[in-house]
């Protein structure tokens, strides 16, 4: 039976209403009084030395205010990295200056070089073309082995060389992993790019700034998934200002799926160019800018190489990936290849030993970091896509090779040999589920009646796990976080027993107004109504990390929970009190507190309202009044993990490939919206099949991007995609958090890249192509027809 | 230049430039911030209103040309108390929605398709929105909440 309300009910979003009135408050929407507007000079090449910026024509033009150059942010730093990697060697990774203009060189096509700020945008705009750059062209450093060889073109001059680090993990396990591969019965290799993507959350990014001269108060709105660590990072380490002094509002914001986790240095420049014009600045985002501005994804060149013994049982993993910074190391950068990569080289597997080297390479391209999914899409891929190569060149059954190199159910907490410990899982399970759900035992029939059509069906299966809620904060200290991975939770009941609670996690789309309202209702028992959850401004939430790597209800709602819990404990003591019973005797339930074996009882109302009019009251014992403030410091990962199949169709005339069906077995553990939950795996899977056969950065030789807009970038449209298949019904809760929850944001765009290509490889091979191994993302006709007649 | 238009049945006056866009004069001269403005190409369809009764990309149409016309935008769908209408109501009870900013323009969007087409298949409502992006969804939900709005058969919202 459906539940009508509280953990596992699939209640209606109530923040659906106002976005389907037109009264969302998206941070476009947000006009201050008296404000001004910015445009951004931005280098139309992608390496450069500046010469000069003559700003004097621009600064003559009606309504400019100012035009700003790098001089104007001589006492500012750059934008911070957050994430130090520490190579092979020990040494720190190589990290530049990233200022908030040019200074000296420009790097990529779209790095800002100067900004007009004047009273309309369309001034602004007149006068950001009459702004003369003068700047001497060098040589691009775009492919990333290239850029390692010697007398490469420089990104940064200052540095050694274009590699930002060369890391190994486990480094240690470094010759057993050469000796298992050495001593091999087979080993199987494969090459692949993780192809370079956009995020494209449909808004764009904004940032609105407004100084206050009378009390030397700064607010930004802007669109970010994380208000506070962008206070952190642009006030302690850009602009220092204090952070009492700094208010950051994220109000309603359009998508994000990582791309607006990052510090931008549009944010700093609006900031501080409000205090220097005394106005409020506001900057709007074009998609055109969006495309060069906006940090990327993936752009991973990997080998990757399995082992396995004479009875097909991996013996070992080992990797070699490039993988591209861009040209400047933005916030979490660093941290995508290394520790959000390496990590899950285990997969769902028992392979012994793992190796995994990753070259991070500097490129005069727009910088990178992380997309939906951060690292762990990229280890699947490579991972899911040579086990079916193996199973290929073994003749043996890809489902079979899977599930019999699966880690166990029995066999958890399980170690892994990439330093994480899985608590709970059933791949078997989710395996089997994914099997029944796509008829399997029938493809054969059905690969009969699409050839019958001249078409060639095929059937990809792949496994996932991925690492969510990354933490303890002391852990991620070690391997370079300058940040902690917490999240916190402010509850304050009200005395009628409404409750308001302010989250540091931030929803973008995920709908954390409904589902974390579901998680206090049903702790207390009372309608889901009665809760409100704020969210998205710094000035009234504690200190939070925000949402990213599916991390809000495992690591906030788990916050969340904690200062429930502690609501709850004061209830009872109050509840006790007007009782006249022992605290230890009281239950709640149903919104109601009892005491156990009698048949006296007084009401969640009845406590709160005695909390706040405290006349009958323990004074002596207690406080008066209903609020709590808990931060949450996981004390591991959680790992959600999955069965994906794609069944394709492919057109042998013209490569086309359809894709027939696509279908998720999930386990994310308990689930508080089903609903919420299976909306969050159709959009993942969406764009993992956008990845896999739509999506691509393609740059020129001259480091243009040439698929910079919607007309040239293939974003996945609605006749693109089937209707999807999922469930989640396989559940092994999380063993080290309250909920027993594992975060479900990112699984669809990890799992369904490499189904998708394993489906069209297996539709080649059926088809009599079987010196296809493999096919890059994107799987466009023109690719598969070109391989199907090389 | 002044222009004059009525929107969502009321007589709305503004000022704008040759150059200025529907789409910006809505936002930015009106105050009716639900059209949303995603990109700058006429591709993601977020700023979809209706002009004299057909559906259209408001960053396509110069406000000037609009003097005189009949403009629906999504805050004129509920009804004055905010009771939702019928396809807004299908996209809340279907999750046809995340972060909402591509919302507005496919229920406008939506809203042409049911009154040219009252019972479309599921192939003709993915054709139709071609020309609207949602980053967030993957479709499946938009594509429910309309066949559910158009009367027909859609199965419940999530497996329990």
């Amino acid at each position: 039976m459906p539940k009508d309300g509280g953990i596992g009910a699939s209640s209606k979003r109530r923040e659906d209403v106002r976005f389907l009135t037109g009264d969302g408050n998206y941070t476009d929407d947000i006009n201050v009084n008296g404000q001004t507007y910015a445009w951004f000079v931005r280098s139309d090449v992608a390496h450069g030395t500046i010469n000069g910026i003559d700003t004097s024509a621009a600064e003559a033009m009606d309504g400019v205010l100012k035009v700003f150059t790098s001089a104007d942010f001589e006492s500012a730093g750059g934008i911070p990295c957050g994430w130090q990697v520490t190579d092979r060697h020990g040494q720190p990774m190589q990290e530049p200056k990233h200022p908030i203009l040019a200074e000296g060189k420009v790097r990529h096509v779209g790095d800002p070089v100067a900004c007009v700020v004047a009273e309309t945008l369309e001034q602004a705009r007149d006068a950001a073309e009459a702004v003369e750059l003068d700047i001497d062209e060098l040589e691009p450093v775009l492919d990333m082995k290239a850029a390692l060889a010697d007398g490469a073109p420089k990104v940064h001059d200052e540095l050694t060389s274009n590699l930002c680090y060369d890391w190994g993990f486990v480094e240690e396990n470094k010759e057993a992993v050469d000796e298992a591969i050495k001593s091999a019965a087979h080993v199987v290799t494969l090459e692949l790019t993780n192809n370079r993507l956009v995020a494209n959350p449909m808004e764009p990014r904004v940032a609105v700034a407004d100084y206050n001269r009378a009390t030397g108060d700064y607010t930004l709105y802007t669109t970010s998934q994380n208000p506070h660590v962008i206070r952190l990072l642009m006030g302690a380490f850009v602009l220092s200002i204090p952070e009492h002094k700094l208010r950051v509002v994220a109000p309603d914001v359009g998508g994000g799926f990582g791309s607006k986790i990052y510090h931008y240095a549009e944010e700093a420049f609006v900031t501080h160019a409000s205090k220097v014009v005394n106005r409020p600045v506001k900057w709007t985002s074009t998609r055109s800018e969006a495309f060069i501005s906006d940090a990327h994804g993936r752009d991973h060149k990997t080998k990757i190489e399995l082992a396995l013994d004479e009875n097909h049982m991996f013996t070992a993993v080992r990797t070699d990936t490039y993988a591209n910074m861009g040209a400047y190391l933005s916030t979490f950068a660093p941290s995508i290849p290394t520790w959000l990569h390496g990590t899950l080289m285990a997969g769902n597997y028992k392979t012994p030993v793992v190796y995994v080297n990753v070259k991070a390479v500097f490129t005069n391209t727009t910088p990178v970091d992380a997309y939906r999914g951060a690292g762990r899409p990229e280890a699947t891929y490579q991972l899911e896509r040579v086990i079916d190569k193996a199973a290929r060149e073994l003749g043996v059954d890809p489902a079979e090779l899977r599930r019999k190199n699966f880690i166990k159910p029995e066999e958890f907490p399980y170690d892994t040999p990439v330093a994480v410990t899985y608590d709970t899982g059933n791949y078997h399970a989710t395996l089997d589920k994914a099997l029944e759900m796509t008829d399997y035992a029938g493809f054969e029939k059905r690969a009969e009646e699409s050839k019958a059509r001249g078409k060639l069906r095929g059937y990809g299966l792949a496994h996932f796990i991925e690492a969510c809620g990354i933490a303890p904060s002391n852990l991620v200290g070690q391997l370079g976080a300058r940040a902690g991975l917490y999240e916190s939770a402010s509850v304050r009941v009200n005395a009628t027993g409404g409750i308001t609670v302010m989250t540091g996690s931030h929803s973008h789309g995920q709908g954390h107004e409904t589902s974390f309202a579901q998680v206090v209702a049903d702790m207390i028992g009372i309608d889901e109504n009665m809760i409100e959850i704020e969210h998205g401004d710094t000035a009234n939430t504690p200190m939070g990390m925000g949402t990213y790597g599916s991390r809000s209800i495992a690591v906030g709602g788990s916050a969340m929970v904690r200062a429930t819990e502690k609501i709850i404990n004061k209830a009872k003591k109050i509840a006790a009190h007007l009782m006249e019973a022992s605290e230890s005797d009281i239950e709640l339930k149903d919104g109601q507190f009892s005491v156990a074996g009698t048949d006296k009882s007084v009401a969640w109302g009845d406590v709160t309202l005695a909390a706040y009019v405290p006349h009958n009251y323990p004074l002596e014992e207690i406080e008066p009044g209903l609020e709590e403030t808990a931060f949450y410091d996981p004390s591991n990962f959680t790992y959600p993990s999955g069965a994906y199949v794609c069944e394709v169709e492919v057109d042998p005339e013209t490569g086309k490939v359809e894709v027939l069906g696509f279908t998720a077995a999930d386990d994310f553990g308990n689930v508080i919206n089903p609903m919420i939950v299976e909306g969050q795996v159709h959009g993942g899977v969406a764009q993992g099949i956008g990845q896999a056969m739509l999506e691509n950065c393609v740059y020129d030789e001259n480091g243009q991007l040439l698929s910079a807009s919607y007309m040239d970038y293939t974003m996945p449209r609605a006749d693109d995609m089937p209707m999807f298949d999922v469930d989640h019904s396989c559940q092994t809760p999380c063993t080290h958090n309250p909920l027993g929850v594992k975060g479900c944001g990112e699984a669809g765009a990890i799992g369904s890249p490499p189904a998708v290509v394993n489906a069209v490889i297996d539709a080649l091979h059926r088809g009599g192509f079987t010196n296809v191994e493999h096919i890059d993302m994107p799987v466009t006709p023109a690719r598969v027809w070109a391989a199907m007649n090389s | 230049m002044k222009v004059t238009m009525t929107v969502n049945g009321q007589t709305r006056t503004g000022e704008a430039e040759g150059r200025t866009l529907l789409s910006t004069f809505l936002r930015e001269t009106l105050g009716l911030t639900g059209t949303h403005v995603g990109c700058d190409t006429s591709q993601c369809g977020a700023c979809v209103v209706h002009v004299d009764g057909k559906d259209v990309k408001s960053c396509t149409m110069f406000a000037a040309e609009c003097e005189g016309t009949e403009v629906a935008t999504i805050e004129g769908q509920a009804a004055p108390d905010g009771t939702l209408n019928k396809i807004q109501q299908a996209f809340q009870d279907y999750h046809g929605l995340q972060c909402g900013f591509c919302t507005p323009g496919m229920v406008m969007s939506a809203a042409a398709l049911l009154r040219d087409n009252p019972t479309p298949t599921e192939a003709e409502v993915r054709e139709y929105l071609e020309g609207n992006i949602c980053r967030c969804t993957g479709y499946h939900n938009i594509v429910r909440a309309i066949l559910a709005a158009s009367g027909q058969e859609v199965p419940a919202v999530a497996a329990e």
